[in-house]
């Protein structure tokens, strides 16, 4: 596993946190439910990880574990996804 | 291999940002999600590619939790209604909090395993914080879904809650601390206890929270959740996770903040003073005049000779199921040439934009919808407002009562239009309890009923003319 040094970490850290920022800063209030959703969505990444936990996981407990851990980032990986997605098909414009 | 992994973490996270972007217009909002999507696909399967290996012993499990997870979620992600979207999204978020507090736990367990390779104290810590704030955010949103689902009616309230809670995250912290500083040496016992009383610390927390409030905190716990989700990443390794996670723990942030704004609180009123549940303290004034009832031919007449008429949903049109009514009754009107718009308070329905959301699964464009700003300058010219379902969020009250609990809360300038028309089930005053002085004015009338039924009888007088 390859792991970051202090300071790259927190470059990335820094740098993705003003990302968020401006992305979301112009965002017509219309938008605010399905936005939140979608970055809810976004955060369901941790499914990669709980693969990657649950993958060298050894023994009962963090199998286990890692189970549930795998279980619940799918939930909110496809969960986020499918009620966005809902939400957004139904926006339109009235010129069609 | 190594290779193959890194590239789709890279594209997933510039997928990520750029869905994020796109969500952020109407216009594009739609491709945003399909784009985010795509990223998460990738990286998904590519991870799961390098497990299929005949001696990683886990596979099958793994694909076994990763189809269990996703079928329960599609499932009731496809039957939800959109007026319960916010407790769901609060469940999904804490889905995804248990998850990054489960990695945290898988990592915390194995490092006391003889066989582990150290973890340097940077890591630990981080892997400790991830796990504390994942698992506040799992119990936290779960309360947040049974109050909003109607599971929990009560908000639990007691003097020195709050130095209870304060202990208990005091106690929280102590025992990170300790798992943090003993490293390998630490008990299975300890660590049990340390997730147990985070776990409790996230219910405590949320449970005196009023129902009104709760989309402030779904929104912090996402946002919580990002962070999470960063940290653990960055136990891991795992670029893509501290880029998503930081990203939806800023934008969270940034989101959490517009909406208290939007509700005239600050977030420290909102998580540590219950309001909501007490009546207010502030001297009520007292109300002149009374409450003019009208009948739904009448409102018809006035509504299709109008030239301007402004339309003023609430929550309670939702509940009603009255927005494809309504916007029946719209179209109707748009027919005979009456110039019709939506005006929509950033806190109407549940959560800010959630009342856009019911509008545009009636149909409504979102170009007739217009936010407070648009259209509060438009009201005097507008020969009828219709109030639907909608009470504190256009009361006068709060431009002109400083005693009032929602004085100063930014409000829709309805009473300045020259007709007010309120569709009303009953005379209760609203969610926060406040009599509402619009309904008392001159230039208001009440018509008495439930949204829909009121709606298809307007409809149906309006096709007389």
């Amino acid at each position: 596993m390859d792991v970051f040094t202090g300071f790259t970490a927190l470059y990335i850290f820094m740098l993705a946190g003003f990302v968020g920022y401006e992305v979301i800063s112009k965002v017509p209030v219309i938008l605010h439910t399905p936005l939140m959703s979608g970055s809810n969505f976004v955060h369901g990444i941790v499914l990669v990880g709980a693969m990657v936990a649950m993958g060298h996981a050894e023994g009962t407990l963090e199998l286990t574990i890692g189970f549930i851990g795998v279980a619940l980032a799918a939930g909110n990986a496809v969960g986020g996804y499918v009620v966005t997605e809902r939400m957004l098909d139904m926006f339109k414009s009235s010129k069609g | 291999m190594n290779y193959l992994i890194d590239s789709s973490y890279f594209l997933a996270a510039v997928l990520f940002i750029l869905g994020l972007k796109r969500m952020s217009s109407p216009v594009t909002a739609r491709s945003g999600i399909v784009w985010a999507g795509i990223g998460m696909l990738a990286a998904t399967i590519v991870t799961m590619a390098t497990y299929a290996h005949p001696d990683v012993h886990n596979t099958k499990l793994m694909l076994l939790a990763l189809m269990l997870g996703s079928f329960i979620a599609y499932v009731s992600a496809k039957k939800v209604a959109m007026t319960d979207m916010p407790q769901m999204i609060a469940l999904y978020n804490g889905m995804g909090g248990g998850a990054a507090a489960a990695i945290a736990a898988v990592e915390l367990v194995r490092l006391m395993s003889p066989a582990s390779e150290n973890m340097n104290s940077t890591h630990l810590t981080l892997a400790v914080l991830g796990a504390i704030i994942g698992t506040v955010s799992l119990s936290g949103s779960i309360i947040a879904f049974a109050k909003l689902q109607g599971l929990i009616r009560t908000s639990w309230n007691f003097s020195g809650q709050q130095f209870l809670n304060l202990g208990l995250f005091a106690v929280v912290l102590i025992l990170g601390a300790v798992t943090i500083i003993q490293g390998p040496e630490t008990g299975l016992m300890l660590l049990a206890l340390f997730f147990a009383l985070a776990f409790l610390f996230g219910i405590l927390m949320t449970l005196p929270i009023g129902g009104a409030d709760m989309p402030v905190v779904i929104s912090l716990y996402n946002a919580l959740t990002g962070l999470a989700v960063a940290f653990e990443g960055f136990v891991l390794g795992n670029a893509a996770m501290i880029i998503a996670g930081t990203v939806v723990g800023s934008a969270g942030t940034l989101l959490t903040q517009l909406m208290a704004k939007a509700m005239n609180r600050s977030l420290a009123n909102v998580l540590f003073s219950g309001f909501g549940n007490k009546t207010s303290s502030g001297t009520q004034e007292e109300v002149a005049g009374s409450m003019k009832a009208i009948e739904a031919p009448d409102v018809a007449v006035m509504m299709a000779y109008a030239q301007k008429v402004i339309i003023v949903p609430g929550y309670g049109m939702a509940v009603a199921q009255a927005q494809h009514k309504v916007w029946e009754l719209c179209k109707l009107l748009k027919e005979r040439g009456v110039d019709v718009k939506f005006a929509i308070h950033p806190v109407a329905g549940r959560m800010p934009g959630h009342m856009n959301v019911l509008l545009a699964e009636a149909g409504v464009p979102y170009d007739l919808i217009y936010d407070l700003d648009e259209i509060n300058a438009e009201f005097p010219q507008a020969d009828v407002a219709l109030i639907i379902g909608a009470n504190d969020v256009v009361n006068p009250v709060a431009r002109s009562n400083p005693d009032s609990p929602i004085y100063g809360m930014p409000i829709l300038d309805a009473d300045k239009a020259k007709n007010v028309i309120v569709i009303k089930r009953g005379k209760g005053a609203g969610f926060s309890g406040v009599e509402n002085l619009l309904f008392f004015m001159d230039n208001t009338r009440m018509l008495y009923g439930d949204g829909q039924k009121m709606a298809s009888e307007l409809i149906a007088q309006v096709k007389e003319f």
